[in-house]
Parts: structure tokens; C-alpha cells; sequence
């Protein structure tokens, strides 16, 4: 508002909380984080290159990228979907899914992973029948994986796409319907358009909190190498061995990614606050 | 909000019961769909929640009492569970606290003040949300463990920090770490700083300023983000998994401990502990919720 203003204010405390605020990040986060960056700096390129693309660890790339993929495809529409039955329509028992929405986030991993696994074992509640009817195993097997992603990952579609939502105002869809547009055509052209940017913007939170998920994972996925083995685990099992080198290159190709993801994501908020005047 | 209801295409209300108000949507001839989708819509979503979110909730309560309360009891206070809830208590403990008095010092920095940097300063206070939990145990492996960084002198010095408890109190404190700063800094900024200055003006102290003016006003952010970054912190498991070492009745969280059971096939006890992290997951929700209407209406009252 005013620049004027910019370099001096009555309120007190700048110096102090900004000093506060910077040392504390280097110590608890920036300073140790790059020791992932030098540890991995002593390594020849050759020698880097030849532990991230070892035969084991690009299988558990393919699972990791593969299933986080997929399960944040499946989130963005039942995401969508459950965004749209709790802000349009109203059911018994509405504020109690909504709250329970948000149960990924609060419930440990370790403790989703042990529970999804009982699910769905050959002889669990739903086991028994996707192994007896269809003879398909989800539990210890790529599949199981795909499983606990998918319920990591759906509180960050569902409340992203779910503020949007709520803010579009109703005349939008008046204007179309009264212009002759059939329900699909307005949701297609004018509803979706809208939504887009937090759709995708979900979509790529729930990826990268996929990518690097490790407690749910480990207890339904059986951890197969070369099958059912996911990167995170890679840097487990190369730090079990003494190999730290190796364990700190693969998370450096991790932490690369996380970061672009980072980019994109801040990139796909910026879009979506332009498209919704959020950013105000 | 709008007043689109009354314009176009209001469909006659019916009496409604006090569970189940209808939408202003749902009242709005243009913005319903027919009632087979609608049908639809709410079958597959609503089956979609249960699969995924509802059952593996129903299912950690019912592996836990399917031995029995006796069986679910000695797993509670079986001392190895004890010992493992007082370490999950002490993490907690020390983390919230911290990233408490940082989210404020970071909130306030950002929200009352102009500096540059401050777009890269929110990042990476973000930046802890987009790391995998294991590479941030590594990350302090590198640093603390025994031929990390500082392990000579550690060692000279005979602390331990991996493998010990240290180890999994700086691991918390990293994967809760932007919790309490991130749910402050839009709710300061949105609060703007017109009320700080009138009261420093008018010849407050700063930290009377503080405590009368701006903590008021964001007390239930405040406890929003203690509730989250207290959650997470007592559900930690990939970075306290890798820093811990698993020594059993001194180096074990309640996650931890249940990995422990489960891999010993003792599926009972694992289960009757992990019901006691679900109630807490269960009791943050309850609170969050609560918390959330709070927040919402002290924003709508603000402006």
C-alpha cells in the first residue's frame, strides 16, 4: 500500500523476528539439508549415475512414479466428486464425512499402513472377495501400493477443489441454463474451467506427498524387489547396509523432484488465484 | 452470500429437517443435476469414502479388540508400549513448543512487516511438506551420525543424538516444522496491522501489543496449528524410523512400537496400540473441526 512506509513502521520486534526466524530454518532445516548435496558432491558423476540408475533402484522408480501417478488420477475424480457431494448436496451423516476426510492427515501412516494391509490380505474384509472372485492380490503386491497412495493423497484434492467450490457463484450456471446449455454442457464448459486449476493443483500435491510416502506403504506393499519395492525404501535399505553414498544419491534425484513439484505447484497457485481472484 | 436463490428458477421449498438442510444449490433449478445423477454422484463418491477412508478406521478398532479387552489391555500397559508413549509424549512435547514460538516470531516477521525475500522465506518454510520423511532421518544421519559431519566431535564428546532420543526429537521437530507458521502468516496477513499500530501509538509496549492486541486475535489459528503440528508429531514414522535405531524401551515411539508388534506377527497388541494413535486422530479431527468454525467466523467478523 504505502511504499513509503516500506523501511520504516511503528511496530516493533522486526529485527528480532525475522533473526529468530531465519536462524532457527538454517539450523533445523537449510544447513542440514545440504548435506545431502555435499555428501553426494564426493561421488565421481559416473559413480552417481551408475547408483540412481542401478537396475533395482530404477524398478522402484517405475513403482513410485507409477503408482503415485495413478493414485492421484484416481483422487482428482473421486476427490472431485466428494468435493462436489459435500459443498452441493446434502446427505445424513454430511459433517461427519467431511470431517473424516481430513483423516490422512491426522491418522499415523504406520497405523494406515497395518489397517489398509488387514483390509485387504486374502483373508481380510475386502481381500476375501477381490482374491476369491477376481483373483487379483492387492495386499504384498504393486497393487497394495496403489491402495495406501490413494488414501494418503485424497484430503489434498478434496480440499483444494472443495474453498473453489463453494466461492462460484451461482448466476454462472443461471446464465448458461437460461442461454439453453444442457447440466453436462454447463458442467463441461463452464463449472470444470473453473475448477481446473485446483483440480490440478490437487492433483500435484497429492503426487508429491505420494512420491516420497514411506510408513503407510511398507506394510501392504510386501516390498518385492524389482515388483513392489518404492524409492523411499531404497534409501532405507542402502542406509541399513552402511552405504550412506548410495542412500543420499537416490535422495538427491528424490529431492530434485520434490522440488520441481515444488515449482509447479507454487506456478499452478499463482494460476489459480488469478482465475478466481483468491489472491487478494 | 449470493442472492441467486430468490432470482431464477426457485423451486418451492419444501419443510426441511434440522440434519438435513438442503443446499442453496440443491434449491436452484440451474445448479442441480437430475436425480438419477445426483443419485449416482452421491452412491460412488459416498462408497468411494467408506472403501477408503471409513473401513480402514472401523478396521484398526476391530483388529484391536478381536483377542479381547484383556489381550488389549496388557498391550497398553505392557511397559515397552509405556516407555515407547512416554518418548512419543517427549517429542511432542518439545517439538510443538518450538515450532509454536516459530510460527509466531515467522508470522509476525512476514505478516506485519515489508522486507525482501519474504515470497523465498514462505517457501522454505513450506519446504519441509515436500521432503519424504526418510530423506529428512538421513539428512541428520549425515550430519550427527557417527561418520557424519560432527560424529567425531559428538563422539569425543559422548553425546549421542542418532539413536537416541535427541535424534528423534530433531527429526519431529523437522516434519512438523511448518505447521503452526503456515496457518498463522494468512490469517496475520489477512488481519492486517492497523490494530498493532493504534496500540503501540497509543504508548503500548511490544510485547503488551502482542499479548493484548494481535494474540486475541488469532488464538484460534494458533490452536489450529498446534492441534496439526501436535498430530503429526505424535504420528511421525519414516525420519524417527530412520534416526531411532529400534531400541526396544528407549529408542521407540507408539508408531514405532506397533511396527515392532506387527512384525513379530503379534497383530493383536500392534493393533490394540495403534487404536490408541487412531483415538488421538480421531479426538484432532473432532477439535479441528471445532476450531475450524472459529477461525472462519473470526475472518468473516474481521472484515
Amino acid at each position: 500500500m504505502m511504499t513509503s512506509a516500506r523501511n520504516f513502521s511503528v511496530l516493533p520486534g522486526f529485527g528480532l523476528s525475522l533473526g529468530y526466524t531465519i536462524v532457527y530454518l538454517s539450523i533445523i532445516v537449510l544447513i542440514p539439508l545440504t548435506a545431502v548435496f555435499i555428501r553426494t558432491a564426493e561421488l565421481s558423476f559416473v559413480e552417481f549415475w551408475n547408483v540412481v540408475t542401478a537396475p533395482r533402484v530404477l524398478a522402484s522408480y517405475k513403482i513410485s512414479f507409477g503408482a503415485s501417478l495413478a493414485a492421484a488420477a484416481i483422487n482428482s475424480i473421486f476427490g472431485l466428486m466428494l468435493a462436489w457431494v459435500l459443498v452441493r448436496y446434502s446427505f445424513p451423516g454430511k459433517r461427519i464425512v467431511d470431517a473424516l476426510i481430513d483423516l490422512p492427515f491426522a491418522l499415523p501412516t504406520a497405523v494406515a499402513g497395518i489397517a489398509l494391509t488387514s483390509l485387504y490380505v486374502h483373508n481380510g474384509w475386502l481381500g476375501q472377495y477381490i482374491e476369491g472372485i477376481f483373483g487379483i492380490k492387492v495386499a504384498f503386491a504393486p497393487l497394495g501400493v496403489l491402495v495406501a497412495l490413494v488414501f494418503i493423497g485424497l484430503p489434498f484434492v478434496v480440499r483444494t477443489v472443495q474453498p473453489i467450490l463453494e466461492d462460484i457463484e451461482t448466476e454462472l450456471e443461471e446464465a448458461a441454463a437460461s442461454l439453453g446449455a444442457r447440466r453436462w454442457q454447463t458442467f463441461r464448459y463452464v463449472v470444470l474451467p473453473i475448477l481446473l486449476p485446483a483440480l490440478l493443483t490437487g492433483f500435484a500435491l497429492a503426487f508429491a506427498r505420494a512420491v516420497g510416502e514411506y510408513g503407510s506403504v511398507i506394510f501392504i506393499a510386501g516390498n518385492i524387489p524389482f515388483v513392489s519395492e518404492i524409492t523411499p525404501l531404497m534409501i532405507i535399505t542402502k542406509l541399513e547396509q552402511y552405504d550412506y553414498t548410495g542412500a543420499t544419491a537416490i535422495a538427491v534425484v528424490m529431492l530434485v523432484v520434490s522440488f520441481l513439484l515444488l515449482l509447479v505447484i507454487n506456478g499452478l497457485q499463482v494460476w489459480a488465484g488469478k482465475r478466481t481472484g483468491r489472491n487478494r | 452470500m449470493s442472492g441467486g436463490v430468490a432470482t431464477w428458477g426457485a423451486a418451492p421449498t419444501a419443510p426441511q429437517s434440522v440434519w438435513r438442510r438442503e443446499t442453496r444449490f440443491e434449491r436452484n433449478i440451474a445448479t442441480s443435476e437430475p436425480r438419477w445423477v445426483k443419485a449416482l454422484i452421491l452412491i460412488v463418491s459416498l462408497s468411494f469414502f467408506s472403501i477408503f477412508i471409513f473401513l480402514p478406521l472401523v478396521a484398526v478398532f476391530v483388529e484391536a479388540l478381536r483377542k479381547g479387552v484383556e489381550v488389549y489391555w496388557q498391550a497398553i500397559v505392557d511397559p515397552e508400549a509405556l516407555s515407547a508413549l512416554r518418548l512419543t509424549l517427549i517429542a511432542a512435547a518439545v517439538s510443538v513448543p518450538l515450532n509454536l514460538i516459530f510460527g509466531i516470531a515467522a508470522a509476525w516477521a512476514i505478516a506485519k512487516f515489508e522486507f525482501r525475500g519474504k515470497q523465498l522465506l514462505i517457501t522454505f518454510i513450506d519446504l519441509p511438506f515436500s521432503i519424504s520423511p526418510v530423506i529428512v532421518g538421513l539428512i541428520y544421519v549425515l550430519v550427527f551420525g557417527a561418520n557424519g559431519w560432527l560424529g567425531e566431535w559428538l563422539i569425543e564428546h559422548d553425546i549421542k543424538i542418532i539413536f537416541a532420543v535427541p535424534g528423534i526429537v530433531l527429526a519431529t521437530i523437522f516434519v512438523t516444522f511448518p505447521f503452526v507458521a503456515r496457518e498463522l502468516i494468512p490469517l496475520m496477513q489477512a488481519q492486517g496491522k492497523e490494530e498493532e499500530e493504534a496500540a503501540v501509538v497509543l504508548g503500548a509496549k511490544g510485547w503488551q501489543t502482542f499479548w493484548y492486541v494481535t494474540l486475541p486475535n488469532i488464538k484460534w489459528g494458533l490452536l489450529y496449528g498446534v492441534i496439526l503440528c501436535n498430530a503429526r508429531a505424535m504420528g511421525e514414522f519414516g525420519a524417527v524410523s530412520v534416526v531411532s535405531g529400534h531400541i526396544r524401551g528407549l529408542t521407540n515411539t507408539l508408531p514405532l512400537h506397533v511396527e515392532i508388534l506387527y512384525n513379530e506377527y503379534n497383530f493383536a497388541a500392534a493393533f490394540a496400540v495403534a487404536s490408541l494413535l487412531a483415538l488421538l486422530a480421531l479426538v484432532t479431527l473432532v477439535v479441528k473441526t471445532f476450531v475450524e468454525h472459529r477461525v472462519h467466523r473470526q475472518l468473516t467478523i474481521g472484515k
